[in-house]
């Protein structure tokens, strides 16, 4: 006799079939699955902070693997667990990312022990990006506040790789001391780049320091350019991004020109398990990037 | 839909085929309360003697069945300095049976996050289409608000519907599957005087709730009220014990770990239903919490029951079973903490 039920097997649905790619939302897939990506690289940026070059091992998955600046990808230490990390680095390689990390709790002290060949996994990328495209043919400014540079570095490598699309170009930072500064080996580099303004400041100054001492709105006061033409990406602590905000805003931005990244505790970046819900809203789906407009109406967000 | 009559001694011989065959879930009693009435959870049962349809409300809800309280994401091979990543879905069907309007509701609440638009759940999606439903008609439950809601009865989301007429049964037919397998037995067509019949117990069901509670005006109200003291009132009270969200058929929240085997040849990654409730729940590295006063994860939670998941989904998520009324030992419960709200929106 023919069974009363049959087994419903989810594998064999068509979508399930597809290549993995987390940039086709509405497709069913294996959320689950990791591509098995190889820690290339690993810089030493400050005491607490490394930076790692990832390679996605397969050719095909690393072809698949797209990403626009501000989106995050999880990444996986099998057994120990999964963080969420901005991509810190360049779209226009693709499956090689970026990402600087601090040593904060169990799987990122994990990662800061591996060495170059280790293997990590990678699910995405995931969330909103800022909006490069509408950008264009504006003046940008990019302001960071001590790690806020690690999702930062995505933007400032896009507009320099792209540097003709845009208008003035300026790149702010701060951070509490010297020590703190990241990526300190590219700052020349990114000088380099013809109307591209850099300018950095530490809130205490040691012996060697020579640049200005004081928290970044005061590089802020110096700059010139018309607000009413100008996009801003600000990426830092929430009490630094909103004193920048705010300034800007009363200087006469408009409130939906200003980016921010959220950043909220995530266990899928999926919608799904809630712990990134800032009122009603998912941050791994709405968010990270948020404009500043949206971010004031978000109940408890600030 | 289709409707059919179904002789309560063919239900019976419906079911030994199913336990026959496959894994049966049902309502057992489980204990006795302390009111002398017995007290029942979704277990799977092995004879239908086991099973009570005559219950009034479980502790726990189904959804462990759909989205365990703990289940295995996947699984680590480790070797050397490599891996390997095992992912299973769930393949064997099973038979939940005797579930109320408002439990097959909340399933179509959880498949409205789990199974739709972005990042479809192939883990909900197994279990859930590996379930074959036989919800139930029943009288209301004391301090339930389903009917409040608009989820005393249902019409989709399930295989076969009961409704007792004592020696019979009158079954609503919502799938293929459940019409072939109602046609293993014998049914016959509905006539008029099971209608009759059919119409004055809805009635009677139907008259039994108590008064409807003011929800149409709660996502407003929430909206207006972020910071009045009535969450303070609550919150003081609540332990943060999390049992609430642990009962709710349609809270989702979960958490991941990831465990490593003792002698470190394996791994799993595993998710765990958690609370909002829950101290940590918003807590990032480095110590800072998003949510530190236990009002403000109170709040949080009817937010995303009566405000949240109605901006999304234009309905409530809470269905008004009123478990977690039930099971909550700060005496916390959804209609108090709305005649309040509304109260104190009167007052202003
Ligand atoms: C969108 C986004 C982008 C981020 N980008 C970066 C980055 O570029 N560089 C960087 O160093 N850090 C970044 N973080 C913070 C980083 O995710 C946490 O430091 C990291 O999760 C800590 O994990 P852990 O296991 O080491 O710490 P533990 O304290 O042991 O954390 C345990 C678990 O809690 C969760 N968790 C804890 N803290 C956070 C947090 N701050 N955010 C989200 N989940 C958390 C994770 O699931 C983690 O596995 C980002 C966070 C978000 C949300
Ligand atoms: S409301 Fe009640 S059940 Fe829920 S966490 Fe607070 S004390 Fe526990
Ligand atoms: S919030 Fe309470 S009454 Fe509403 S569905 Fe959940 S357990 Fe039932
Ligand atoms: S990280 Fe899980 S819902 Fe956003």
């Amino acid at each position: 006799m023919t069974p009363l039920l049959f087994p419903y097997d989810v594998t064999q649905e068509d979508e399930m079939k597809r290549p993995l790619d987390f940039n086709r939302r509405s497709h069913l897939m294996n959320v689950d699955r990791m591509y098995k990506a190889e820690i290339v690289s690993i810089i030493r940026l400050t005491e607490k902070e490394k930076l790692f070059h990832i390679r996605i091992i397969d050719r095909s998955e690393r072809e698949r693997f797209s990403f626009l600046p501000g989106q995050f990808v999880m990444v996986e230490v099998p057994g120990f667990g999964e963080a969420p990390i901005s991509i810190s680095g360049s779209n226009s390689q693709k499956g090689f990312i970026e990402l600087c990390i601090r040593e904060a709790g169990k799987v990122t002290t994990m990662l800061h022990r591996a060495a170059p060949g280790s293997r990590v996994g990678i699910r995405g990328p995931f969330g909103t990006y800022f909006p490069m495209e509408k950008m264009k043919g504006h003046n940008v400014l990019l302001i960071a506040g001590g790690l806020g540079l690690a999702p930062l570095r995505s933007p400032v490598t896009f507009v320099t790789e792209n540097r003709s699309d845009f208008r003035q170009i300026h790149i702010l930072y701060g951070t509490t001391d010297p020590s703190q500064l990241l990526f300190d080996y590219q700052y020349e580099q990114w000088r380099r780049v013809d109307g591209v303004n850099l300018d950095i400041i530490v809130e205490q100054a040691d012996p060697a320091w020579t640049g200005p001492v004081g928290r970044v709105t005061s590089l802020l006061e110096k700059i010139d350019v018309a607000l009413d033409e100008t996009y801003a990406i600000v990426c830092g602590p929430p009490v630094m991004f909103k004193f920048v905000c705010t300034m800007l805003s009363n200087q006469g931005m408009p409130r939906d020109r200003m980016f921010v990244s959220l950043e909220r505790r995530m266990h899928c970046g999926m919608g799904k398990c809630c712990r990134c819900n800032v009122g009603s809203t998912y941050v791994c789906m709405e968010g990270p990037v948020f404009d500043f407009w949206t971010v004031m109406n978000l109940k408890e967000a600030i | 839909m289709l409707f059919k009559i179904l002789d309560k001694s063919e239900f019976r011989s419906l079911l030994v085929m199913l336990l026959e065959s496959h894994e049966v879930i049902a309502p057992r009693v489980i204990a006795t309360g302390q009111d002398g009435r017995p007290l029942h959870n979704y277990l799977p049962v092995k004879t239908p003697e086991e099973m009570d349809l005559g219950y009034e409300t479980t502790l726990n809800s189904a959804k462990t069945y759909f989205l365990p309280y703990s289940e295995n994401l996947s699984t680590w091979d480790f070797n050397e300095a490599d891996w390997t990543q095992n992912i299973s879905y769930r393949m064997q069907p099973r038979a939940i049976i005797g579930l109320h309007a408002c439990d097959i509701n909340a399933l179509l609440k959880l498949d409205k996050v789990m199974a739709r638009e972005f990042y479809p759940s192939p883990y909900y999606i197994s279990r859930r289409k590996n379930s074959f439903i036989i919800g139930i008609d029943h009288t209301p439950c004391r301090g339930a608000f389903c009917r409040s809601l608009g989820t005393d009865t249902v019409n989709r989301g399930f295989d076969l519907f009961l409704t007792d007429l004592g020696d019979r049964y009158f079954v609503a037919i919502d799938s293929d599957r459940g019409y072939s397998t109602l046609h293993r037995v014998t049914v016959r067509d509905v006539t008029d005087e099971d209608t009759g019949a059919y119409l004055e117990v809805r009635k009677r069901i139907a008259d039994g709730f108590d008064p409807d509670l003011p929800v149409k005006q709660l996502p407003n109200l929430m909206d207006i009220e972020f910071n009045a003291d009535v969450w303070d009132k609550w919150g003081a009270r609540c332990l943060s014990c999390g049992s609430c969200a642990m009962v709710c058929p349609t809270c989702y929240c979960y958490g991941v770990n990831e465990a490593v085997a003792m002698d470190f040849t394996s791994g799993a990654k595993v998710r765990q239903l958690y609370s909002c409730n829950l101290a940590d729940f918003a807590t990032v590295a480095g110590g800072h919490n998003f949510r530190p006063p236990r009002e403000s994860r109170l709040k949080y939670r009817y937010y995303h029951q009566h405000r949240g998941f109605v901006e999304t989904y234009d309905e409530p998520k809470c269905v008004g079973c009123g478990r977690c009324s039930r099971t909550c030992l700060a005496g916390i419960n959804p209609p108090d903490i709305f005649r309040d709200l509304l109260a104190k929106e009167e007052q202003s």
